[in-house]
C-alpha cells in the first residue's frame, strides 16, 4: 500500500559539498572548511542536543594522512521548538560549515593527500524522524 | 395521501432504528476514511523478533488480534510523543481483542530501550527491530511508522510520521467494531483446546 512511499523517505537530507583543497608547509597550521546544507524543511541536531536521547552531528576523522588535530570547530546552532517536543531544540538547519584546524606534521612527505573522516548525524523534520546516516568526508591537502 | 403516510411513517422508524443503532455503537463517530477497504488489505509480513525476556515474538501469533505495530526509535522525538497515547490505547483496550507493539529501531538495542521503557512504564510489548524487518515493511527509514492491522493480519492503513491520536484512535476503533466474532471464536476454540478433559 505504502510500501513504495516509505522507500522513497531516504535518509538523505544533509548534503557535503566541495571541500577545498588546503595546503600548507610542514608544521603549519591549515583549516579545512566542510560546507553542509540541510534540506529545507528539515533539521539536524546540533554538536550539543540539548536532551540526551538526542543524537548528535559528529565529525570524526578515520585517516589524516599528513595532517595532525582536527578538532572540528562547529557552527552556532539555533534553537528551534517543534511541536513534537516540550522543550526547544539545539539545531542546524540550511547551510553551514564545519572547521578542522589541522597542523602539517613535521615529518610529511612533500605532496598531495588525503584525510578522511565520517560525518554522523540524524534528521528530522516536524513529523518525523529518520535513522542515523553517515556522510565520508574527503579533505584534500598538499604539503609543500 | 395514504401511500405518502406510509412512506412518512417508515421514514421515521429507520430513522430512529438509525440513531438507536448509533447511540449502541458509542457516543463518538469513527473516522471511516482512513482504513483501506478490508478487500484491499494486503497480509502484514510476519516476523520473528525478540522482547525483552528474550521470547520471540512473530507477529502471526497475535492472529485474532487487532494490532497496532509501532516502528520506533527512543531518539525520535514524534516517536516519543506518541507513546503515552499507545500506553492509554493498551490499558483501554486491551480486553477487546487489542494489542500494541512496538518495534524499536534503535542501533544500540536493549542498551537504549530498557532504560526509557522503565521510565515511560510502558506496558505494552516491545521488541528489537533489525534492518531484515524494516526492510519487508518497506524500509522504515522515517519514524515513527505505524501500522494498524486487522483481526486476519492484514494492513488496514500505514501513518508515516506523527499522526493525530484521534486518527489513530479511530482506526483501532472501527477494526475492533469490524468482525469481532473472529477474535471470539478463536479464544473459545483456545479456551476449549486448553480445559482438561
Amino acid at each position: 500500500m505504502c510500501l513504495p512511499f516509505l522507500f522513497a523517505q531516504g535518509s538523505g537530507h544533509l548534503t557535503v559539498g566541495a571541500i577545498r583543497k588546503v595546503e600548507g608547509r610542514r608544521n603549519a597550521a591549515v583549516v579545512a572548511r566542510i560546507p553542509v546544507t540541510v534540506e529545507a524543511g528539515y533539521h539536524v541536531n546540533s554538536n550539543a542536543p540539548l536532551e540526551d536521547y538526542l543524537i548528535p552531528l559528529k565529525l570524526a576523522w578515520t585517516a589524516k594522512g599528513a595532517l595532525e588535530g582536527g578538532e572540528p570547530i562547529y557552527p552556532k546552532a539555533s534553537t528551534e521548538k517543534y511541536e513534537f517536543a516540550e522543550k526547544p531544540l539545539s539545531v542546524f538547519t540550511g547551510s553551514f560549515e564545519i572547521a578542522a584546524s589541522f597542523k602539517v606534521a613535521a615529518g610529511a612527505p612533500a605532496g598531495p593527500g588525503i584525510a578522511a573522516g565520517k560525518l554522523t548525524y540524524q534528521a528530522c523534520n516536524t513529523k518525523m524522524c529518520f535513522r542515523p546516516a553517515t556522510v565520508d568526508i574527503s579533505v584534500p591537502y598538499q604539503v609543500d | 395521501m395514504r401511500r405518502l403516510s406510509i412512506s412518512a411513517f417508515l421514514f421515521a422508524v429507520l430513522a430512529l432504528g438509525c440513531f438507536f443503532v448509533f447511540r449502541s455503537s458509542g457516543n463518538r463517530t469513527v473516522n471511516a476514511e482512513s482504513l483501506r477497504p478490508a478487500s484491499q488489505r494486503k497480509l502484514a509480513p510476519d516476523f520473528a523478533l525478540k522482547d525483552a525476556d528474550g521470547r520471540t515474538v512473530h507477529l502471526s501469533d497475535y492472529r485474532g488480534k487487532v494490532v497496532l505495530l509501532d516502528f520506533w526509535a527512543t531518539w525520535c522525538g514524534p516517536c516519543r510523543m506518541e507513546i503515552p497515547w499507545f500506553i492509554e490505547m493498551q490499558r483501554d483496550n486491551r480486553d477487546r481483542g487489542f494489542e500494541v507493539l512496538g518495534v524499536s529501531m534503535d542501533d544500540n538495542g536493549w542498551e537504549d530501550v530498557k532504560p526509557f521503557l522503565a521510565e515511560m512504564k510502558v506496558n505494552y510489548r516491545i521488541l528489537i527491530g533489525d534492518d531484515r524487518t524494516a526492510e519487508v515493511y518497506g524500509g522504515v527509514e522515517s519514524l515513527p511508522t505505524t501500522f494498524l492491522i486487522d483481526r486476519e493480519g492484514r494492513i488496514a492503513v500505514v501513518h508515516v510520521g506523527l499522526t493525530s491520536r484521534r486518527d489513530i484512535q479511530d482506526g483501532v476503533e472501527q477494526l475492533l467494531r469490524s468482525d469481532p466474532k473472529v477474535a471470539l471464536d478463536r479464544d473459545l476454540v483456545s479456551a476449549l483446546s486448553l480445559r482438561p478433559r
